[in-house]
Parts: structure tokens; C-alpha cells; sequence
């Protein structure tokens, strides 16, 4: 997200970034200011998931079926040591959601980046050259958009696996993922961007910089593209939430990371499957610490497009 | 079409309630997590499918509710020599469209079955020829002994010849081709079963009603029956739950605690003869995905018994399968005809002897290895290969688990992906109930000209196995052909080809105002359905 | 204009053509079909018998040749799982996903774009604030969970709704609907609002972002100077102009849904195409898979026109220069 808000804030020090209106309206939104507590505090804990959590769910030889679906420690059959209670496999819930959300972040953020690289560059080019340039681009949205992301994601599975050696699956599932959802992603940022820019470029300052001879990617850059940000950024934070729920449908076709080590999405699912049998705890915590990390990464975009958007000045 | 089977539905009322006031309109819904694929009882080979149509079709004998062979078509049949068998067809049977069925139909049935598309070839061709000798008397023949051929005939459902050859069904239909070649019966019925078939709507919705005109007096009081398939597991209970269907199966094994709990609902189970087991690439010179280079650890023995003594049972059964899973030392279940209890012991759990086992084969810190693994194909699949890479870490060895959708799954590790796997689990069923099925299959070596090992998907061959296969084929002396087949579960059971897990639940949730009989096949009969509402 | 039409149907072809050459790259990797059309007892021999007789040991290129043959002439073969014409199958399964995408795109249009505007127009007011962060939480829930809690609560505890297929439906001609019976609008509630509550989430934020945008151009602080009524200028104006990107979105959206509903009718049991689809894909069913997704690519090539034309009619100033 900050990575996005860059091209508007001024480059300079600390001090004047205390000064700016950024800074002036997040110090005096209290519901700004516990969502980037959360998600500061959600990504750290799931950066330093190793030394945070009490177990380590995904070293196999540490798990015993002996441990399998305890209750949370407060309830009638708790054990003291898993406070959130266990699941099938005897893994600790509160060290798998940390190593989990660590997991869906990673996925989910790599793949929003790629996702809006790609999406923004395409749909620069594509509002501000039009024509044939415009047509080619836009059809190759139309064929990127007939494809649900379930299968554009069994491609590129099914690509890579036929590339790489067989041994690589759990480390390559991570980037199969990425690289699937980025890929059925582009199209909305390409498409957003493109119409805005097809106004842009007939505005007049556009017209201006382009008599006074400014080459093509500097209008694109720092013209056209400050104007296009805000959409941008309201699709990028939805995505982040989509990306991460597309990555549990994917788990549950095969195509998502290993069971042996689940993400946030993948817990869900994984718990899914006992939510009629009573152990509840197996999915609810998992399915709460998705909700609020969605939730405060949201709140936090909203917050940026309002007050990072040139027009509110 | 709807129009059409309401008006069919109204006129069928007023049949029932003109011939009896007592017979009241009772209704069965039921859900299954797929369809039939055919209304052809010559299409696919499979259990599901095959019976759906049980209680649209029938065969010379069938099964009841406790699985005993009882006459269906056939009234008594008698072996007039190891190979001719005679059987004496039953009288003023008739076919749901009204034609009559007579040795004919038996001889047109058999030669159907052996057409090119046909899924019941290879039952179909154990027999070498039909002798009408009258009306209701036919003479099987078959090419070598076949002792289980009454069995079998339970599974070739009788079609009529005249309604086949005026619908141009007389051969069974190309996969790729309904609708145009022969068709016409892979979505029209004409058997002589108690339930006709009145709506279908493929992978929706199926409608069948009481056939009137039925020679037998089944148990059950149904006269119109609902089949839904559901895919979904959640679902499926949550319908049952909510009392939109009467039975649904298969329901997760964590599910029974609700389903007992719940008022008017709960859970019906039993053992399946289905053995879930792991398997090992023992024919590879280097595993296809494993840190060890240059060679293939499952060659040593030392190795494949490690990994057989590292997997606890009966935590498998606690935790993952919530009690209900029968842990074995066998590849066939009790079920099983060749079965002795006396060679069921599992291998005991000791993870201190694997890991000194695997220092003795010289990796004394382990080694890295791919598993291969279904998701959707047997009872908590993913989460028992998931409990085996734990516990096979505790002795060192560190599983790259791939879980996938058995489409997947199947398409990697048989023959068509070229054996594609180095760890593995499987389930298996043999077909015929009799052990010599499973040999064939899994434990001879592989051969694809003699159609041998097709499921030996890590190829262990062992020579004086492959020649007792054959023994237990032809031995017609049960005793002999006992000690044959123990013979063979020593070798494999010392040799550790192996590692069997368990027998599986069939899992079936249930309204409790309907009385079901669960067969051990997993086959829903509605012949036994009975609704006390 | 009708150059432009021309233009477009033109390109329309050449995406679907690759549509199809995609798809049939991608069926290479999704399973092997045979294994699901023959029992555990077939031998080799036989199943490659059946692999030839469907042409699938042929290589890609004949195979997808040999389709946009018969899909020339209507021909889409025949389904390997269910044994029945695929046109037949998408014709009966059509009616079901469109009337449950069309009920939840208007409901989903209904309550998003008033809440849009609502908020956009009262950001400080707490109903605002309650919309926009209901419209998070929404957007924050895997759909499959949503449909589960509904079903867990609506059918299973107070047994108010059922919980899978679509009731009893009429037949109109070869259209199937369940608007007309009790059961059938019964079955059609929890469903489309599982399908809605993504999508409307989506239109809210999106109405409000662009309408603060517009409310901020110079435009509208022009007509607010000329001294006209707030309400003429909210929704004559500024509505107007918010609505160049929302109906590029919504016009997206419609495939969003469709590629949604995919999920929605699994956990339902809803009989549409998207049930079928997904079931395709686990039984490697390729001529049903082929189908589904040209008609995809044909119904977003079809919407993609339609977005395109609508452009140039309310924004004069997006007139293709040809």
C-alpha cells in the first residue's frame, strides 16, 4: 500500500511528512489508527511467526495425533499449552494462523503488486495510445477475463510443473499461486485505468505537455498516472481480500500450498469440514483473523485514497 | 416434459388409490455425492451406477440386505458341469413398457454386453456362449471354471431385445457418441425392476415411481422416490439436517456426533470392504521426487520396513477417523471371500526400531520423499496422508505431500501417467469380492500384455507371487486355494511390498421414520427402504 | 458507428478463436478423462481403444482443429460424464445460473448503488460509516463461508429456507424458471444473496469513490456556484458523471458473477452451468469444459461491446477516432 501512495507524497524528510495532511488525518482518525495498529502488529507477528509462536506447525515431527482437536484452554478438555486448541492433526490453531497469515500475506501481497504492475502499465498504454495499440491490449483482456482464475491458476500449475523438477512442489506452490492470481487479476486495474485515461489524455494540460514535446512514458508517469491512482487503489485493497480467498478456493483444487503447511484460507477450508461436528475453534479463529486483517488493511486504503488524492487539496 | 410426468404422476395416483385405499402415497428422498453416469446398465462398470439401476433393472440373481446371493430373474439355476451352468428362468416377468421376459432377452442381454462400447465386457465375457433350451430354461457356458459366476451375473441387468431393437439400442453406446449412435438407452429405462424411472434430469434431479406391474413383493412401502446427487459434503448434511431428503451418503465420519445428536436424524455405519494402504516405488533406479540420488532407498528392505513401522494405526483410527476404521494387515478386508483372520496383523508401531533401521540402510538422517495423495476419493484421504508425514518425521523423514483432486491424482500415479509417483496411498475394492482380484491387480508384477499389476503402481515382484496368482486362479480346492493365498500374504507381509492402513466406514446419515438396510457394497436398495410416516 | 461494430465483431472471432486454442492447451494439464469412464477392472488395451476413438491421443493442434470444426456448425460433442449433447446440458443448465446471476446483480445494483451515493454524499454521517464498514466485513468473507453460515442458520437451524437446488420449477418452453413457485423463489434467496454480498460491496465503494471524485471537479463546484439546488446537482450531474467507470466495472461485473456463481451453486447445489463446470473439471469432461468456456468468452466478448458502445454514448468525448 505505501509503495502505491509514494508517487503523490512528497519526497522529502521526516519533518515535513509530520506536516502534511497524511499525517494530520491519520493522527485524528482514531479508527485509522487501530487498523494500522492491527495490521502493523498482524504483520509483524506473522514476520516473526517463528519466535512469536509457541509451536512450530509446520515441523511435522513436533505434531502428535495424542494433541488432535483440543478445545480452546478455557474450555472443558483444554490443555493450557494450545490456547486456541488444536485441530485434526494435533497442530497448535494460534501458531498455525501466525504462520498461515504469514503465508496469505505473502501470497496475497506479491500477487496485488504484480497484479497492478502489470494492470496499470497495460492500461496506461492502452487509454493514452488507443487504436490498434488499445484494440490488441484490450482483447487480450477480453481472453484473460473469459478464463475464471481457478483455471488460468491450473495452467500455470500445470506449466510450471512441467518445467521445473518434481521436487520443487512446496516451495513452487507459493509462486504458482502468485503468479496465477496476478494473472487473473490485471485485467480490472488495465481496464479502470484505461478509461481514466482515455479522459486524461484529451484534458488540457495533457494536450499541453504533449505540444511542448514531453516524451510519452513521462506524461504517462507523472501526468496521467497520479490521476488514475485513486480506482487503483480501491481495487488493490478489495484484491488483497480477493487474492487471499482466491488462494483457499485454489488450495481446495489442488493447486494452492501444501496441507502440511496452510495458509490463512487454507485453515478455513481445512475447517470447513467441521463445522457441523462441533469443533468449531478449528475454523472460527482462523476465519476471525482473516476477517480482521482484511478488515484493518481496508480501512487503511480507504484512508490513503481519501487523503492521498491530489484532487482533495 | 414437466406437464407431461404430472399428468403421468396425477394418473398413477388415482391407479394406486383405485386399486387399494390402504396403499398411501409414500415418498423417498435420498442423495448420493454423484449420479449415475447412464441409464445403460451395459455403460459404466461402477458401483455407484450400477446400484442406481438395481432398482430399475435386473439381473438373473442379485444380493439382499445382509449381501446373500438370492434369485432375481433366474428362479434356481444348478452346475451341470464345471463349465455349463443351467438356469431356470422365472415366469410372467414383465418389463416396464409391458413385453414379457423370456430366455431371449437373457441371450440378447449377454451378446449386448460383449458389444465394442460395452463397460460390462469384461464380465460379459466370462461366459463363451447361451443355449436357449426353452422359453425359461437357458445353458451358460463358460470358457474355464468360473466359480463365481452366479455372483457375478448379479451385476448383468437384463434388457428387453424388442425394445432395444426398436430403439436402435442393441449395442451399447460410444462414450462420445450418445445421442446419435444407440443412445436412445443411455437415457430411457425399460427394466423389469419395482421402481420405473418417470423424470431425469442428469446431475439434477431423478423421479421414479413404483412399477405396478412388479413380479416380486419387496419389503418396501416407497411409491415414489427423489435421487438428488449433492457434491458437497456439507451440503449433503446440512439438507439431511434441515429434513429436505430422508438419506444421504457418504457423510464425514466427524459428522455421526451431530447427526446422533440431532432429533429425527442419525448416523448409519458399518465397515466397507474398501483397504486404504500406502505403497512404495520399489522398480525405479532413483525415486522420481526424493533428496536421495543415484538410487531408489525403497529397494532395501531395511528401508520399507522403517517406514511400516513408523506409522501408528491406531492414532490414524482415534484421531483422524474418529474410531471408526478397522487398522489392517492384509490388502483385502474381512469381507473379502479368501480372507483369514489368522494373517491380519498389522505391523507394530515402533518408531525407535524405524529410525534404527534407517541408520542401519545408511541414512541416518533421513531423507526427503514426494507423496502422492487423493482429496476427494476415500474417507478423510488428505488428512491421513497428512498424520502419515508426521509421523513418518518423527523418525526422520521429512514428505513433500501433494494432496490433489483424484482426477488429478489418478492421472499422475497409474499407468497413464506413467507410474509418476515415489510414496503413494490407495484404496482399494476388488470388483468380485474375492481375493484373487486383489492380487492380480496389486501384487503380481506388472505385465501389460497379460493385464497384470494395472494398480501395482510402485511394481513389487516378487516371482513365486506372480506364480501363486495364477494357482489361486485355478485351484478350485478351497483348502488348497487357502493355503495359496496365505502363502502369498506371508511373502508380501515379510517382504513389506506394503504397508496396509485400514478398512474404511461406509458412512450413511439417515431420517430415523425411514428403516434402510446398509449394504456392505455401499449400494442403496430401495427394495429395503421402508418409510414409517 | 457501424464500422466500429463491424471492427469489434471482427476482433470478437479472433478472441474466441483463442479462447478456445487456450482452453484446449490447458485441458493437457487438468486430468486424464479416460479413468473416469472406465471401471478398475479395464485393461489397458481397452482404454486406449476409448483414448483413440475420442481423439485424445491426438496432438493439441488436430484436437483443437477438429473442435472449431464442429463448433462451426453447432456441434460441441458429447458430454464424457453424463453421456448427453453439451449443448443440451448448457441449454438446460443456462436458464438456472442466469436467473440467479440476474436476481443477485439487481440486488447487488439495488441496495450498492443507493449506498454508494449515500455514503459518498454523507461521509461523516455514522449510517455511512455503518455501510462502509458492513461493506468491508462483506468483502472480507470467502463466499463458500457465507453460503455455509446462511445454510447453517437459515435451513438447518430455523429451517426457514432450504438449502440446496432450486424447488420446483415451471417449464416454459425450453426455458426452465423458478420465479413462478413458492419453492422455487424459496430455493433462489439464500443463494443470491451469497452471490450479491461480494459484488455489492464492491458497487458501493466504487459508486463512492467515484462520486467523490466528481464532486470535487471544478464542474461541480461551477454548478454549486451557479447556485443550483444540491439535488440537481448531486444527481443530474455528479451521478451522471460517476458513471462512466461504474459501468465499466459493473459490465465486468457480470462476469465476475458468472465466475462466482461457480462457487455459490457448488455449495448450493444449484443446477446451473457453473455446477456443471466445476464438476467438468473433476471428472475431466472436456467437451462440457470447452463449451462452458466459450460461452464465457462469448457472453464477456458480448458485454464488452455493449460497455464499449455505451461509452461512446453517454461520454461524447470517448468517440473513437477511426
Amino acid at each position: 500500500m505505501t509503495d502505491a501512495a509514494k508517487p503523490s507524497t512528497p519526497k522529502t524528510a521526516l519533518g515535513r511528512f509530520l506536516d502534511s495532511d497524511l499525517w494530520w488525518s491519520f493522527t485524528h482518525s482514531p479508527v485509522v489508527m487501530l487498523a494500522a495498529l492491527v495490521t502493523v502488529v498482524m504483520i509483524l507477528s506473522a514476520v516473526f511467526a517463528p519466535w512469536v509462536a509457541p509451536h512450530d506447525p509446520f515441523d511435522l515431527a513436533s505434531l502428535d495425533l495424542m494433541d488432535s482437536l483440543k478445545p480452546p484452554a478455557w474450555m472443558e478438555g483444554g490443555d493450557p499449552r494450545y490456547w486456541l486448541g488444536t485441530d485434526d492433526q494435533g497442530r497448535d490453531i494460534f501458531s498455525t494462523i501466525l504462520y498461515g497469515a504469514r503465508i496469505s500475506l505473502l501470497v496475497g501481497f506479491l500477487s496485488v503488486i504484480l497484479a497492478m504492475l502489470i494492470g496499470v502499465t497495460v492500461g496506461l498504454i492502452a487509454g493514452y495510445f488507443g487504436g490498434l495499440t488499445d484494440a490488441v491490449l484490450m482483447r487480450i483482456a477480453d481472453i484473460q477475463l473469459t478464463f475464471p482464475a481457478i483455471l488460468i491458476a491450473l495452467l500455470v500449475d500445470g506449466v510450471m510443473r512441467g518445467i521445473l523438477p518434481p521436487g520443487a512442489h512446496e516451495q513452487v506452490a507459493l509462486f504458482v499461486l502468485v503468479l496465477a492470481i496476478a494473472l487473473s487479476h490485471w485485467v480490472q486495474y488495465a481496464r479502470t485505468v484505461r478509461s481514466s485515461a482515455m479522459v486524461e489524455r484529451n484534458r488540457e494540460y495533457v494536450q499541453a505537455a504533449q505540444v511542448i514535446g514531453l516524451p510519452a512514458p513521462l506524461i504517462l508517469v507523472r501526468h496521467i498516472l497520479p490521476n488514475v491512482m485513486g480506482p487503483v487503489l480501491v481495487i488493490a485493497t478489495i484484491q488483497l481480500a480477493l487474492a487471499i480467498i482466491i488462494e483457499a478456493t485454489l488450495s481446495f483444487l489442488g493447486v494452492g500450498v501444501p496441507p502440511t503447511s496452510p495458509s490463512l484460507g487454507t485453515l478455513i477450508r481445512i475447517g470447513n469440514d467441521y463445522l457441523f461436528s462441533g469443533e468449531w475453534w478449528i475454523t472460527v479463529f482462523p476465519g476471525l483473523a482473516l476477517i480482521i486483517l482484511v478488515l484493518a488493511v481496508n480501512l487503511l486504503g480507504d484512508w490513503l485514497r481519501d487523503a492521498l488524492n491530489p484532487k482533495l487539496r | 416434459m414437466k406437464i407431461r410426468s404430472l399428468a403421468l404422476l396425477g394418473a398413477a395416483a388415482i391407479a394406486i388409490s383405485a386399486m387399494s385405499a390402504q396403499v398411501q402415497a409414500k415418498t423417498f428422498r435420498y442423495a448420493f455425492q454423484a449420479d449415475a453416469q447412464s441409464l445403460d446398465p451395459h455403460g459404466l462398470n461402477e458401483t455407484f451406477t450400477l446400484g442406481f439401476l438395481g432398482n430399475v433393472y435386473e439381473g438373473l440373481t442379485g444380493y439382499d440386505a445382509q449381501m446373500n446371493l438370492i434369485p432375481l430373474l433366474a428362479t434356481k439355476w444348478e452346475t451341470v458341469s464345471p463349465t455349463v451352468w443351467r438356469f431356470h428362468l422365472r415366469k410372467g416377468v414383465k418389463f416396464h413398457d409391458g413385453g414379457t421376459f423370456d430366455a431371449d432377452d437373457v441371450i440378447f442381454t449377454w451378446k449386448r454386453a460383449t458389444s465394442t462400447e460395452s463397460g460390462q465386457k469384461a464380465r460379459a465375457s466370462l461366459i463363451s456362449n447361451i443355449r436357449k433350451i426353452d422359453d425359461y430354461t437357458v445353458e451358460i457356458e463358460t470358457a474355464g471354471p468360473v466359480p463365481t459366476l452366479a455372483r457375478e451375473l448379479a451385476w448383468l441387468y437384463i434388457m428387453d431385445k424388442q425394445w432395444s431393437e426398436k430403439h436402435n439400442a442393441t449395442e451399447a453406446a460410444k462414450p462420445a457418441s450418445a445421442g446419435r449412435e444407440n443412445a436412445w438407452a443411455t437415457t430411457h429405462e425399460n427394466g423389469t425392476g419395482p421402481f420405473r424411472v418417470v423424470e431425469r434430469q442428469p446431475d439434477v434431479k431423478t423421479v421414479m415411481e413404483r412399477f405396478e406391474g412388479y413380479w416380486g413383493k419387496p419389503k418396501t412401502n416407497v411409491t415414489k422416490v427423489i435421487f438428488t446427487p449433492i457434491s458437497q459434503a456439507a451440503t449433503r448434511v446440512a439438507a439431511l439436517l434441515s429434513g429436505q431428503i430422508d438419506l444421504a451418503y457418504p457423510v464425514p465420519v466427524q459428522d455421526w456426533n451431530r447427526l446422533n445428536a440431532a432429533p429425527g436424524v442419525k448416523a448409519l455405519t458399518g465397515p466397507e470392504a474398501r483397504t486404504i494402504f500406502l505403497g512404495m516405488d520399489q522398480a525405479r533406479d532413483e525415486l522420481t521426487n526424493s533428496s536421495v540420488k543415484g538410487k531408489n532407498p525403497f529397494k532395501d528392505i531395511r528401508v520399507r520396513k522403517a517406514f511400516a513401522h513408523a506409522i501408528d494405526l491406531n492414532a490414524i483410527k482415534r484421531a483422524i477417523m474418529r474410531g471408526a476404521s478397522w487398522p489392517s494387515g492384509l490388502m483385502w478386508a474381512p469381507q473379502v471371500n479368501g480372507y483369514n483372520p489368522k494373517m491380519n496383523v498389522p505391523y507394530k508401531y515402533d518408531p525407535a526400531l524405524s529410525k534404527k533401521l534407517l541408520a542401519e540402510a545408511g541414512y541416518p538422517d533421513g531423507f526427503t520423499v514426494g507423496m502422492d495423495c487423493p482429496n476427494n476419493r476415500y474417507v478423510n484421504d488428505e488428512k491421513i496422508c497428512q498424520a502419515v508425514a508426521s509421523m513418518l518425521a518423527k523418525v526422520g523423514i521429512k514428505v513433500d505431500l501433494l494432496a490433489q483432486p483424484k482426477s488429478k491424482y489418478f492421472a499422475k500415479v497409474t499407468a497413464s501417467g506413467g507410474y509418476n509417483t515415489p510414496f503413494y496411498l490407495l484404496g482399494w475394492t476388488p470388483g468380485s469380492m474375492d481375493v484373487h482380484n486383489v492380487f492380480v491387480n496389486l501384487i503380481a508384477c506388472r505385465d501389460k500384455e497379460r493385464n497384470r499389476g494395472k494398480y501395482n503402481i510402485g511394481d513389487y515382484c516378487n516371482k513365486r507371487v506372480d506364480e501363486l496368482t495364477d494357482l489361486i486362479a485355478a485351484e478350485t480346492d478351497p483348502k488348497k486355494r487357502q493355503a495359496y493365498i496365505d502363502e502369498g500374504a506371508a511373502i508380501l507381509k515379510k517382504e513389506y511390498g506394503y504397508i496396509p492402513l485400514h478398512q474404511q466406514p461406509l458412512s450413511w446419515g439417515v431420517r430415523e421414520d425411514v428403516s434402510v438396510a446398509q449394504r456392505a457394497d455401499n449400494v442403496m436398495d430401495i427394495r429395503n427402504v421402508v418409510v414409517n410416516r | 458507428m457501424l464500422l466500429f461494430i463491424a471492427r469489434r465483431l471482427a476482433q470478437s472471432v479472433l478472441v474466441m478463436l483463442t479462447v478456445a486454442l487456450i482452453a484446449f492447451t490447458l485441458f493437457q494439464y487438468v486430468g486424464d478423462p479416460i479413468n473416469n469412464m472406465v471401471d478398475q477392472d479395464t485393461s489397458l488395451a481397452e482404454r486406449e481403444r476409448i483414448r483413440k476413438q475420442l481423439g485424445l491421443d491426438d496432438p493439441v493442434h488436430v484436437q483443437f482443429w477438429r473442435f472449431v470444426q464442429n463448433a462451426a456448425h453447432g456441434e460441441f460433442g458429447i458430454s464424457y460424464r453424463l453421456r448427453k449433447p453439451v449443448a443440451e446440458l448448457i441449454a438446460e443448465r443456462f436458464p438456472a445460473t442466469l436467473e440467479l446471476s440476474m436476481i443477485s446483480a439487481i440486488l447487488a445494483l439495488a441496495i450498492g448503488i443507493p449506498m454508494g451515493i449515500y455514503t459518498a454524499l454523507n461521509r461523516e454521517r455514522w449510517p455511512a460509516k455503518l455501510f462502509m464498514t458492513l461493506s468491508l466485513v462483506g468483502v472480507s468473507l470467502p463466499t463458500f463461508l457465507i453460503g455455509i453460515f446462511l445454510i447453517l442458520i437459515f435451513g438447518v437451524q430455523l429451517r426457514w429456507l432450504p438449502t440446496f437446488g432450486r424447488g420446483e420449477v415451471v417449464q416454459l418452453g425450453w426455458w426452465s424458471t423458478g420465479l413462478l413457485t413458492a419453492s422455487g423463489l424459496k430455493s433462489l434467496i439464500m443463494p443470491a444473496i451469497t452471490l450479491a454480498v461480494f459484488q455489492m460491496t464492491l458497487i458501493v465503494r466504487l459508486v463512492r469513490a467515484e462520486m467523490l471524485e466528481v464532486m470535487r471537479t471544478d464542474y461541480i463546484k461551477f454548478a454549486r456556484a451557479r447556485g443550483l439546488k444540491e439535488r440537481a446537482i448531486n444527481f443530474g450531474h455528479a451521478l451522471k458523471n460517476t458513471l462512466v467507470p461504474v459501468i465499466t466495472i459493473i459490465g465486468l461485473q457480470v462476469g465476475s458473477i458468472i465466475a462466482f456463481a461457480i462457487i455459490t451453486e457448488s455449495v448450493f447445489q444449484w443446477p446451473g452451468m457453473g455446477l456443471l463446470f466445476v464438476q467438468a473439471i473433476s471428472e475431466v469432461d472436456i467437451p462440457v469444459m470447452a463449451a462452458y468456456l466459450m460461452l464465457i468468452a462469448l457472453v464477456f466478448v458480448i458485454i464488452n461491446l455493449i460497455v464499449d458502445i455505451l461509452y461512446v454514448v453517454i461520454d461524447p468525448r470517448l468517440r473513437v477516432q477511426s
